[in-house]
């Protein structure tokens, strides 16, 4: 009886201690959505049970261990007992109606984070190789960066122009896929401002699907309005020029995803200095980067080949002639 | 005069077959492309290849597995020339980036298998059969080590060549980790850059191939490693003198090996960046190391459906007198649970993978949105395998645990019948639980509630387990030998495992954890408790039987206290991270997220367990001639295995025996779990 006394009280407290040790060993980031505060409530009844759980299996155990440890030279044998069915139905008994509570809670908070606001504003997500591109229509403007009004619903809509991607901002909780073919939607409701978000992609995209992060921006409504009014002059006054409209095709398809604009490192070449300098192709040939080789190279990715960006195959991206003149002119605009 | 085989030999000629290996894949490279690529895919599949075959050649001579592979690699030369042929009769491109095409390499692999499989010799038993030669009931083997390396139909053999192969990959896989846990141990990208080229990859598609790589060959390594205790050790329990079926059981082990080379060429071809769940559109588009991949999932999967059936075939035909459905070693429970998985979900990735595999090559759009296709059907159909598989690899663990308990505590089983249902309910639970991967997928969202309930419910049956474990240590007489170690170290960090499920079973929670390193940090923990852990335990345990020889209890130890403390720190790492914000399966991370130090000490404590696992290996190899000698009852079990001598006689028992009690009935005195039948005089 002694033994049920003893491992009783340090099943109590390891189970607080426990519950302390999860707490500090795994936090969960800044909850910064609506959409956190069920999660983050159900995580928490999670950690109870499993830190009482824990101490529940590990105490018994180790005082077995301990306590009941065979003594040098002791040839002896343990105690003979088979089992017992009165124990077995309880521990079986008692732990599923646990689980249909957990199960029942968990349904009912995973409704909370689909509460559904009739006036959310809608944004569109696209998810490419390897970034994010966000269009509101409502404002008829779009971006690399995903500006969002504090405290009020957002509605995405999102859809991949090619593999399979997963939005997820860790701050905001809430994660979905992309899936080509059709729209998924997720609701999100920041509540604190701020640029210290971004959108991880978090399902397996390919080559650089560890860079695929955009910024997240969540402002007030003033500064929401601020951006949308930048927003709309900025491609008011881009697509009066060539220049403007390439760099506006080129945030549109993501083109900075592989070929950088400040001649870092990438997937593709960089777009920094390239117009007139001297490449080297595969196979040891120079060639200069003119604009017909510029236009060659957006219109037949695989007709000349870059050396040393052998081993990733661009995607065709079907533009126009106008249109490839326009970022042509965008590209001779970097240096 | 017999030639002298040693290692030395098996390294020269490894050395010298690499060097023409390489010739000739550059040579070749040079011919279909017109310029030499020194790192490039085909020289290295060429000189791994050679040198591979010609370790073997060097070690044991042109027989057995040496002649597999020769006639494995002739077999995929032989169908890539065909498709090549033909291709250049239809005036299709003849040669690809990879030598061959895409259509070539998939047919060179699939007849490189058979051949394989003709050419160790598996078949030829069954073509003799067909022309109508008979061929002797039993094969004799020959004493010694190298038996081992040819086709032989003793399930202990047969054992052994699993436990071996899953250790050989165990260490493959292991290595792929180290590689990637080396580049993950700062931000930014420190060797796997984007300007390096390998193998046709550059740093980033390097490590994805190798990230999906580690996943799927440590799969298959887990699943020889389940074979290999299961077919050494069921026939044994249960009183038979070998498998059900000697012959498949051989063929099951041997169309292994194959598989295991089809999924190293594909880290060669071109690799694969999809992880080891191959999701089209992504798969749709992957190099054709993809196929490669697909191609070895395919043929290791017949090795377990057969494995499988062979397994139920012996327990539910051959097991000894007396021995009834609630007398059984709660082992062969837990074995017979695990092959009805894999008997009857296997299929189903086989089938997903084709399903890709021939979308790639004949354009059927069957996960094609721009052709009617659904991406979602994929991952339903490859989680209604890959999520039972869990249970494939932890329930013979789990049954290891419950099998050496009653031994180390000199108690019976707490509740033998409840742990025996137990297996059975998780494994039918399991195959209803699938789509609890797919929460975040775009699947019905209403579906994820119903899915939510089943899963939680396998904490029932696991449940049960735990308690009854905990119970057969209360009031035992515990000894902690190595085995017992690993016995508690298992139900110690499956625990871990086990608790760390549910909030990734819970769909609001889930979308927080989903494909982050949390998830990453529990499954590692739930296949460490249910089957590394166990698997160690098992073979410290079984060591004797096979050798006649105890393994080092002091490197046991040190294996032991290296491995565990060294793993917990790195999966509660893994987790931590995770839930702050660690993506799986990434090659970088973004250094404001402030990962660097966690990463440096996960990677430490990578290091550390590849550090444990080496001092096992050599533990393992060096105690085969210098253990303690420990020929009788070893750890006082009343297994009717340890009734007899050790090292076990080829055909298992001399006498037949009856089981006339209970098989865990520790402490009550005077009774025992067998008894053989008196020797039959003027027997030799």
């Amino acid at each position: 009886m002694l033994h049920f006394v003893v491992v009783g009280i340090l099943v109590i407290v390891t189970a607080i201690l426990a519950y302390f040790g999860v707490n500090i060993l795994w936090p969960l980031p800044l909850a910064a959505s609506a959409q956190a505060a069920p999660i983050d409530w159900m995580w928490n009844l999670q950690m109870i049970a499993i830190s009482f759980l824990f101490a529940l299996i590990v105490v018994p155990m180790l005082y077995s261990l301990i306590v009941f440890k065979r003594k040098k030279g002791d040839a002896s044998e343990g105690e003979h007992i088979e089992g017992n069915t009165r124990l077995e139905i309880t521990w079986t008994i008692l732990p599923l109606i646990v689980v249909l509570i957990f199960a029942y809670l968990g349904a009912g908070t995973l409704a909370d984070t689909r509460r559904v606001d009739p006036n959310a504003m809608v944004v569109k997500v696209t998810g490419f190789q390897w970034g994010w591109k966000f269009d509101y229509p409502e404002y008829g403007i779009s971006s690399n960066e995903l500006y969002l009004p504090v405290n009020q619903q957002v509605l995405l809509k999102m859809e991949s122009r090619d593999v399979i991607h997963s939005f997820w901002v860790p701050e905001f909780r809430v994660k979905q896929d992309l899936v080509p073919g059709r729209v998924t939607e997720l609701r999100i409701t920041p509540t604190i401002p701020g640029d210290i978000y971004k959108v991880r992609c978090a399902e397996l995209c390919g080559t650089s699907h560890a860079f695929m992060e955009n910024p997240v921006i969540v402002v007030d409504d003033a500064g929401f309005s601020a951006w949308v009014a930048e927003q709309q002059a900025l491609a008011a006054g881009a697509a009066q020029t060539p220049e403007g409209r390439g760099q506006a095709l080129s945030v549109a398809n993501g083109c900075a995803a592989c070929h950088s604009i400040d001649g870092s490192g990438g997937i593709g070449p960089t777009w920094f200095r390239l117009a007139g300098s001297e490449v080297q192709l595969v196979g040891g040939a120079t060639i200069t980067a003119d604009d017909a080789f510029l236009a060659e190279s957006i219109k037949e990715p695989q007709a000349k080949i870059v050396a040393g960006f052998e081993s990733q195959q661009m995607p065709a991206y079907g533009f126009t002639d106008e249109q490839i003149a326009d970022i042509i002119a965008y590209i001779k605009t970097l240096r | 005069m017999k030639r002298k085989y040693t290692l030395g030999s098996g390294f020269l000629f490894l050395l010298i077959a690499g060097v023409v290996g390489y010739g000739i894949g550059l040579g070749l490279d040079l011919l279909a492309t017109g310029r030499p690529h020194f790192s490039a895919p085909v020289p290295s599949a060429f000189t791994i290849l050679f040198a591979f075959t010609a370790f073997f050649f060097g070690i044991y001579g042109y027989r057995g597995i040496t002649r597999g592979l020769v006639f494995q690699i002739a077999g995929t030369l032989a169908g890539g020339f065909l498709i090549t042929g033909i291709r250049l009769l239809m005036g299709l491109q003849a040669f690809g980036g990879f030598f061959f095409t895409e259509p070539a390499w998939v047919l060179g692999g699939i007849v490189g298998a058979v051949s394989f499989l003709f050419g160790v010799g598996v078949m030829s038993d069954w073509v003799k059969w067909a022309r109508g030669i008979d061929t002797p009931e039993f094969h004799e083997d020959e004493p010694g080590w190298e038996k081992y390396l040819g086709v032989s139909l003793d399930h202990k053999v047969i054992g052994i060549q699993y436990t071996v192969t899953a250790l050989f990959l165990i260490s493959v896989g292991g290595l792929f980790a180290l590689i990637f846990r080396t580049e993950l141990a700062a931000s930014g990208l420190q060797f796997l850059v984007k300007d390096m080229s390998l193998f046709g990859q550059n740093g980033p598609q390097l490590y994805n191939t190798l990230m999906s790589l580690h996943g799927m060959i440590m799969i298959v390594s887990i699943l020889l490693g389940i074979s290999g205790i299961i077919n050494y050790v069921v026939p044994l329990l249960v009183g038979a003198h070998d498998m059900a079926f000697p012959r498949m059981n051989a063929f099951a082990y041997w169309i292994a090996v194959p598989a295991a080379v089809l999924l190293l060429m594909s880290l060669v071809l071109g690799g694969f960046d999809t992880g080891w769940t191959g999701y089209p559109p992504l798969s749709a588009k992957a190099p054709v190391g993809m196929q490669m991949f697909f191609l070895g999932v395919f043929v290791a999967g017949w090795s377990s459906i057969l494995g499988a059936l062979n397994v139920i075939a012996t327990v539910i035909r051959m097991r000894a007198k007396g021995m009834t459905a609630m007398r059984m070693p709660i082992l062969v429970w837990a074995s017979v649970a695990t092959s009805i998985i894999a008997l009857t979900a296997t299929q189903l990735i086989g089938l997903s993978f084709q399903l890709v595999m021939f979308q790639r090559l004949l354009g059927m759009g069957f996960f094609d949105p721009a052709k009617g296709g659904n991406p979602v059907l994929f991952q339903h159909l490859f989680w209604f395998y890959s999520h039972p598989a869990v249970y494939v690899f932890v329930l013979p663990g789990l049954g290891v645990i419950s099998e050496l308990l009653p031994v180390f505590a000199r108690k019976p089983l707490f509740g033998y019948r409840w742990v025996a249902m137990s297996s059975l309910g998780i494994a039918l639970v399991g195959f209803v639980v699938w789509a609890h991967h797919m929460f975040t997928s775009g699947m019905n969202e209403y579906l994820r509630v119903p899915f939510m309930y089943s899963t939680l419910l396998v904490a029932v049956p696991t449940g049960v387990k735990f308690f009854s474990w905990v119970a057969t240590l209360w009031k035992g007489k515990i000894s902690t030998e190595t085995p017992m170690l690993f016995v508690i170290g298992a139900i110690f960090v499956f625990l871990l495992g086990g608790l760390t499920g549910p909030p990734n079973a819970t769909v609001s929670t889930d979308l927080h954890l989903h494909d982050t390193y949390f998830i990453v940090g529990h499954f590692h923990d739930t296949i460490f408790g249910g089957f590394v852990f166990p698997f160690f335990a098992a073979i410290y345990y079984w060591y004797p039987k096979a050798t006649g020889r105890r393994m080092s209890e002091f490197w046991g130890k040190v294996h032991f206290w290296l491995m565990t403390p060294s793993f917990l720190i790195l999966t509660f790492g893994m987790m931590r991270i995770g839930l702050l914000g660690m993506r799986r399966r990434i090659a970088d991370y973004d250094p404001a997220l402030g990962f660097d130090f966690t990463h440096l000490i996960l990677t430490i404590c990578g290091f550390a367990i590849a550090l444990s696992v080496l001092v096992f290996i050599i533990n393992f190899f060096r105690s085969i001639k210098h253990g303690e000698k420990a020929e009788g009852n070893v750890w006082n079990s009343r297994s009717p295995e340890w009734q007899v001598p050790s090292p076990m006689p080829a055909h298992n028992y001399e006498q037949p025996f009856e089981v006339v009690g209970e098989p865990y009935d520790y402490g009550l005195p005077g009774t025992k779990y067998v008894e053989f039948a008196p020797a039959k005089s003027g027997r030799h």
